[in-house]
């Protein structure tokens, strides 16, 4: 059976070019870092040169760019750090209603140590506005942070124009991008877009798991919260992790490198599914199309259908997609895109994310919508009474 | 304190006469098969009517304990102390060293002594022992009093052909009966809190397992399979292999709910799966099938629904659990490990499939009258499920 994987939002297939790298390195130059010896020497390397490679990308110094283990981790970090650093500033920090996990759960463990936290709200297309982050910051805010590509819709925030604003109306405020799905799709400039804080994951852009970067910008104080042999001038502790970072920093390398013609690639898929899509009998975009929104990422919800049947039937035709978030609650941090953006509850229970990546063919659009439009009909005959 | 062997108890087994041998044989068997997969070399054995668990190299107490308290069969089992005959005076010395190791607290303790003669030319008798190595251990340790009524300590001391065996604790085993000595049996087996248990209860008794699972997709995902799967291999910590039949039911499920009346879907759809599980119990030997329901717990589960799923078949239903409260069950999965497993989300019913309203009196006659409506594809379906029957072999050791 061919397969068909839709989810590359989720995670992507290594690239063979960076997989090659990544193997190297483990056979080969496998030492440590740290090592005095010619051994750590060789692996060293690595890690200059995948900080270079990163640092090309984002038109900043290497000096700025620390390894981890990957998006999650650069969250929290960029978070705790500044909570901790600047608490003396104040206790206030803002984000928006539909971040990741990995920052909204550290802005309710803050609210747990006596933070306040601003959930700014978003529109019917998923963006928060300039305007309600400057009617939010207060003169204790020490923290904006705000995703540049949301992962279950696609929508694509402000960040440049936050970062101008911050810039000019809120100098002391730092400003932190969770940059994991816009990485390799947008060319974002941390310093020209006066950004502090940017995370970004490995496995998202075809490079390994356990891989990703925070860079930070030269005004951060920055806190570790890894303690250790003082590795990444003493700020993230722990071996390094050279075949991660090797292949990270060619993954990136390689994003960049085809990105304009990338993106025409992906936007013409994704333009070709949303046309297919709405030619569906009860199916209905999220998100707005095109343009404004990230070329690889469009939702959908389908009426009378539960997303997980749906996904599990696809599944049957080896077609791998995801499924948007099927709980809401009035709680912050339960609260997903979906709920923010105002969508009723059947509509989030039948929400599917299809997420393409460079290597999605255009026959495997046509194949899914051929599988949806035999599939939705049969599904549909059953549905809770 | 090095123990150099166990001594198994066990309760039931002993009363069962002339089967005593079979019983004892297919616990030394599963004593066995248990220890092959801890470390260090064991040698099983049954002498005067008692089996023991002889180390014969180095291994891990608790490991041992662990394995043993596993096994359904063995009411306690009590490390001892072999010790060899050096005399009179030795055996009173060793067995002081013993209480000092095994209570090393110190704190106040009654005991009593019940020394055993097996081997005659022992200078000293049964009585004699009883009463001078009590004496001295009092001489020695002012925490230790005499109860022989109820002592905190029963110290037993058996002077036997080749050694002597000093010992006084008892570890609480399983109790049960030896797996196999009941047979086996079919146990509808769901993600649930309530069916891992009922099958660990009903192999308690004795019984060996297989066990049939009902998969809808894509109605039910990968993931409730593979929790099924888990929660099996929990249970065959206990029940050993399992052979898990896993049934593609989304045809026989989707027919019901077109051709049969809503409110009717579990209970039709329970008939459909206890006719399925009686078929391959035949097919597998098994001479009952097992449950997880309990009388009231959720609709199908009333007097009438239970009496109109249990009339599709004529195996023998055994539900352990029907008198049981929900915290009960609970108490028991958590005591076994399923608990942790069987709350995970991943559902293995759609709620598309159940009613907002089912029956909870079905009649019999009104049951089978909507499923006559099934009658001619009836055959087909059930068929179909059987041949694309997917079974896997499940043991805690894999």
């Amino acid at each position: 059976m061919m397969e068909i994987y839709l989810d590359n939002a989720a995670t992507t297939k290594t690239d063979p070019e960076v997989m090659d790298l990544v193997t190297r390195v483990m056979t080969e130059d496998y030492g440590n870092a740290a090592s005095l010896h010619k051994k750590g020497v060789d692996a060293e390397r690595y890690a200059v040169k995948a900080r270079q490679q990163i640092a090309d990308t984002l038109k900043c110094a290497p000096k700025n760019i620390y390894f981890t283990s990957g998006g999650t981790e650069s969250n929290n970090w960029a978070i705790l750090s500044t909570a901790e650093a600047y608490v003396r500033s104040g206790k206030h920090l803002i984000t928006t209603l539909v971040e990741h996990a990995s920052v909204k759960n550290v802005m309710e463990a803050l609210k747990n140590r006596g933070f306040e936290i601003t959930y700014l709200p978003v529109d019917e297309n998923g963006c928060v506005s300039v305007q309600s982050v400057r009617e939010a910051v207060r003169p204790d805010t020490i923290l904006v942070s705000v995703m540049a590509v949301n992962n279950e819709i696609g929508a694509r925030e402000p960040v440049e124009e936050i970062g101008e604003m911050l810039h000019s109306k809120f100098p002391q405020v730092l400003f932190h991008v969770d940059a994991i799905q816009s990485y390799g799709k947008y060319r974002i400039y941390p310093e020209r877009s006066h950004i502090d804080y940017m995370s970004v994951s490995a496995h998202k852009i075809h490079g390994p798991k356990g891989a990703g970067f925070l860079y930070v910008s030269d005004r951060v104080k920055l806190k570790p919260y890894i303690y250790g042999g003082g590795q990444q001038k003493g700020m993230r502790s722990g071996t390094e992790n050279i075949p991660g970072e090797a292949g990270l920093g060619l993954a990136s390398e390689i994003a960049y490198r085809h990105l304009d013609e990338n993106n025409e690639r992906l936007y013409q898929l994704k333009s070709r599914l949303r046309e297919g899509l709405m030619a569906l009998e009860g199916a209905f975009l999220n998100g707005q199309a095109d343009g404004s929104s990230a070329p690889h990422i469009l939702s959908c919800s389908f009426e009378g259908m539960r997303s997980e049947v749906l996904l599990h039937a696809l599944e049957d035709r080896g077609i791998y997609v995801s499924s948007g978030s099927a709980c809401s609650s009035s709680h912050p941090s339960q609260i997903n895109t979906l709920s923010g953006m105002g969508l009723s509850k059947a509509r989030q229970e039948g929400t599917i994310r299809f997420s393409f990546s460079k290597y999605t063919k255009e026959e495997e659009i046509e194949e899914t919508l051929v599988a949806l439009r035999d599939l939705l009909p049969l599904l549909r005959r059953f549905k809770r009474k | 304190m090095k123990f150099s062997s166990f001594l198994i108890k066990y309760a039931e087994i002993a009363i069962k006469g002339g089967n005593r041998k079979y019983f004892e044989n297919a616990l030394v068997t599963q004593i066995r098969n248990t220890l092959k997969y801890v470390e260090g070399e064991f040698r099983v054995i049954r002498e005067n009517g008692r089996i023991y668990v002889n180390a014969l190299s180095d291994y891990d107490f608790e490991e041992v304990t662990k394995a043993l308290k596993t096994i359904f069969g063995i009411y306690a089992f009590c490390p001892v102390l072999r010790i060899e005959d050096h005399g009179f005076e030795d055996l009173e010395e060793q067995t002081a060293r013993y209480m000092e190791e095994m209570y090393p607290e110190k704190e106040p303790l009654t005991f009593k002594v019940e020394a055993r003669r097996a081997r005659k030319d022992f200078p000293v008798d049964s009585q004699t022992m009883n009463r001078e190595v009590g004496a001295y251990l009092l001489d020695r340790f002012s925490w230790l009093s005499v109860d022989v009524h109820d002592p905190d300590v029963l110290l037993r001391i058996e002077i036997r052909d080749e050694n002597i065996n000093i010992y006084s604790r008892e570890i609480k085993g399983q109790g049960g009966m030896p797996l196999g000595t009941a047979g086996k049996g079919m146990l509808l087996l769901s993600g649930g809190i309530d069916s891992p248990a009922a099958g660990y209860l009903m192999s308690k008794r004795g019984l060996f397992l297989d066990a049939v699972y009902f998969h809808a997709p894509p109605y039910t995902s990968e993931r409730a399979k593979q929790k099924v799967v888990d929660l099996a291999r929990i249970i065959s910590r206990y029940a050993g292999t399992i052979r898990l039949h896993v049934i593609n039911f989304t045809d026989i499920q989707m027919a019901i709910y077109e051709m049969c009346p809503h409110e009717e879907l579990t209970i039709i759809m329970r008939r459909y799966m206890m006719r399925i599980a009686e078929h391959i119990a035949r097919e597998n030997d098994c001479g009952c099938l097992i449950t997880g329901e309990s009388l009231g717990q959720v609709a199908s589960q009333t007097t009438d629904s239970l009496s109109c799923t249990n009339e599709v078949c004529t195996l023998p239903v055994f539900r352990p659990f029907i008198a049981f409260d929900k915290l009960e069950i609970i108490s028991i999965a958590e005591r076994i490990g399923t608990y942790e497993t069987s709350i995970l989300p991943y559902e293995d019913c759609c709620t598309i499939f159940v009613a907002k309203h089912p029956v909870t009196h079905p009649r019999s006659e009104k049951i089978k009258e909507s499923e006559e409506k099934l009658k001619d594809k009836e055959e087909a379906l059930i068929k179909e499920a059987l041949e694309n029957d997917e079974v896997l072999s499940i043991s805690w050791h894999d």
